[in-house]
């Protein structure tokens, strides 16, 4: 048998998207999943080793040669495009999203305290935001959840890699005694006039 | 006095993102313990925002107003005398508990928005293969829908009023009688869409420029898309306004 770490070289370079471990491991029956794991790691660790200018990254389930962040000038350099940002409006709307998924956009507008239709739109767009179906309430509003592309762009491994929210736990804490259900309650108990 | 605070204002009333937003602003800049929010104070800098935003004639959208009445609400429920029951939070009985959770939440978000804006973005930071050269990207064919940014109404009107000012002066002394329907031009339109597949706004005015032609073309644009029967985009700001047939 070849060398492993060679082909599953190869095999990432060739894929468009992250090459998941699944792929990787149907096309070396063979050998063990255990195996293919520690020559990716000894892969990342070559790359790293010969400060090169591409790396082998786990993002979104997978694996996928990018360049180094400290080239991204030389790289915008040759392609000359403008990156497409995201407005500071799509990035807090794709934070709610991202944390509080499978949210409605009445959800997401309660925490902004604005429509957000517009952002939501755009990121629906740009495929980082999908439908992930229709909420069983009155007026069947749709639930929103983040893309494969989400982890891609951000280069998350996956959502458990998201970092944790900071003002929210401390805030938790304060309350510690309370459950969360009493507070809820407790909101509700102002009276609205 | 007055004035130069609302100079100072004005330049940063684009940056608000909503009510939560504008009253995070003022937080910040009275530095004030979010968890005590002095209730006067805030609800009259907020109202003042308010009016500086009516008074440069602004859209006020209805969500700032829902929150100015909030305020108002809290601060007046903040003058009732608190009823003498032994409460086990003081926190509860608060009228502002809610505000300052929906304040404490929406922070949380908005900086969770700044650390995702931070992370090595795709793209932006870091590239992946087959990425294609510039070159290739202005092939006018592609039908990468990508690289076209929606155009705004304003956008076509603004691409109107520079056409109407390339009109010849004297053609605008002109008594055309020549009889013109909005009918016409549509069907013009389009046939000369599903002809030509895609065309520039320049392009569908065509050469004859008198202020009828002109005006009828551009009166049928608008209402073919407010038909969705044509797409307008435009490649970048200020670029050329492309038309294309909306259907696929």
């Amino acid at each position: 048998m070849e060398n492993i770490q060679a082909i599953i070289e190869a095999l990432v370079l060739v894929s468009e998207t992250p090459l998941s471990m699944e792929k990787i491991c149907a096309v070396l029956p063979e050998v063990e999943k255990s195996q293919v794991q520690e020559a990716i790691d000894k892969l990342i660790a070559e790359y790293e080793d010969r400060q090169s200018g591409i790396c082998l990254q786990e993002v979104a389930g997978g694996y996928q040669f990018r360049t180094r962040v400290e080239l991204a000038n030389w790289v915008k350099k040759l392609r000359g495009s403008k990156p497409a940002s995201l407005s500071p409006a799509s990035l807090e709307t794709l934070a709610i999203v991202a944390y509080r998924q499978p949210i409605v956009k009445a959800e997401i507008e309660s925490i902004r305290g604005v429509d957000v239709s517009a952002p939501l739109r755009g990121l629906l767009d740009k495929k980082l935001v999908r439908i992930v179906g229709r909420k069983d309430v009155p007026g069947k509003p749709m639930i929103y959840g983040t893309t494969r592309k989400f982890l891609e762009v951000f280069n998350l491994k996956d959502l458990s890699e998201l970092p944790t929210l900071r003002e929210l736990k401390e805030l938790n804490q304060s309350q510690e005694s309370d459950s969360t259900i009493t507070l809820q309650e407790n909101i509700e108990d102002i009276p609205s006039s | 006095m007055n004035e130069e605070q609302t100079t100072d204002y004005a330049i940063k009333l684009d940056i608000f993102e909503g009510p939560l937003d504008l009253l995070m602003y003022l937080i910040k800049k009275n530095e004030i313990d979010i968890y005590n929010i002095p209730i006067a104070l805030v609800t009259e800098q907020y109202l003042h925002y308010l009016n500086i935003i009516k008074s440069l004639n602004l859209d006020l959208a209805g969500e700032y107003l829902v929150m100015a009445a909030t305020l108002i609400h809290i601060k007046s429920r903040m003058l009732l005398p608190v009823p003498e029951e032994p409460s086990d939070e003081q926190s509860e009985d608060d009228p502002r508990f809610e505000l300052i959770k929906q304040l404490l939440e929406y922070q949380t978000f908005k900086e969770a928005a700044a650390d995702l804006g931070k992370r090595p973005l795709l793209e932006r930071d870091v590239f992946v293969r087959s990425a294609p050269l510039p070159a290739e990207i202005e092939k006018p064919d592609t039908e990468d829908e990508e690289e076209l940014i929606e155009v705004s109404i304003f956008e076509l009107i603004e691409a109107f009023h520079h056409l109407v000012s390339r009109i010849d002066k004297n053609e605008l002394l002109e008594i055309d009688l020549e009889k013109m329907s909005i009918t016409d031009i549509i069907n013009d339109v389009m046939e000369r869409l599903t002809r030509e597949k895609n065309l520039t706004f320049d392009e569908l005015i065509g050469e004859k420029r008198s202020r009828r032609s002109v005006i009828y073309t551009f009166l049928a644009i608008l209402e073919l898309i407010k038909l969705k029967m044509i797409k307008a985009y435009q490649t970048s700001a200020f670029g050329v306004i492309r038309v294309f047939p909306a259907v696929e």
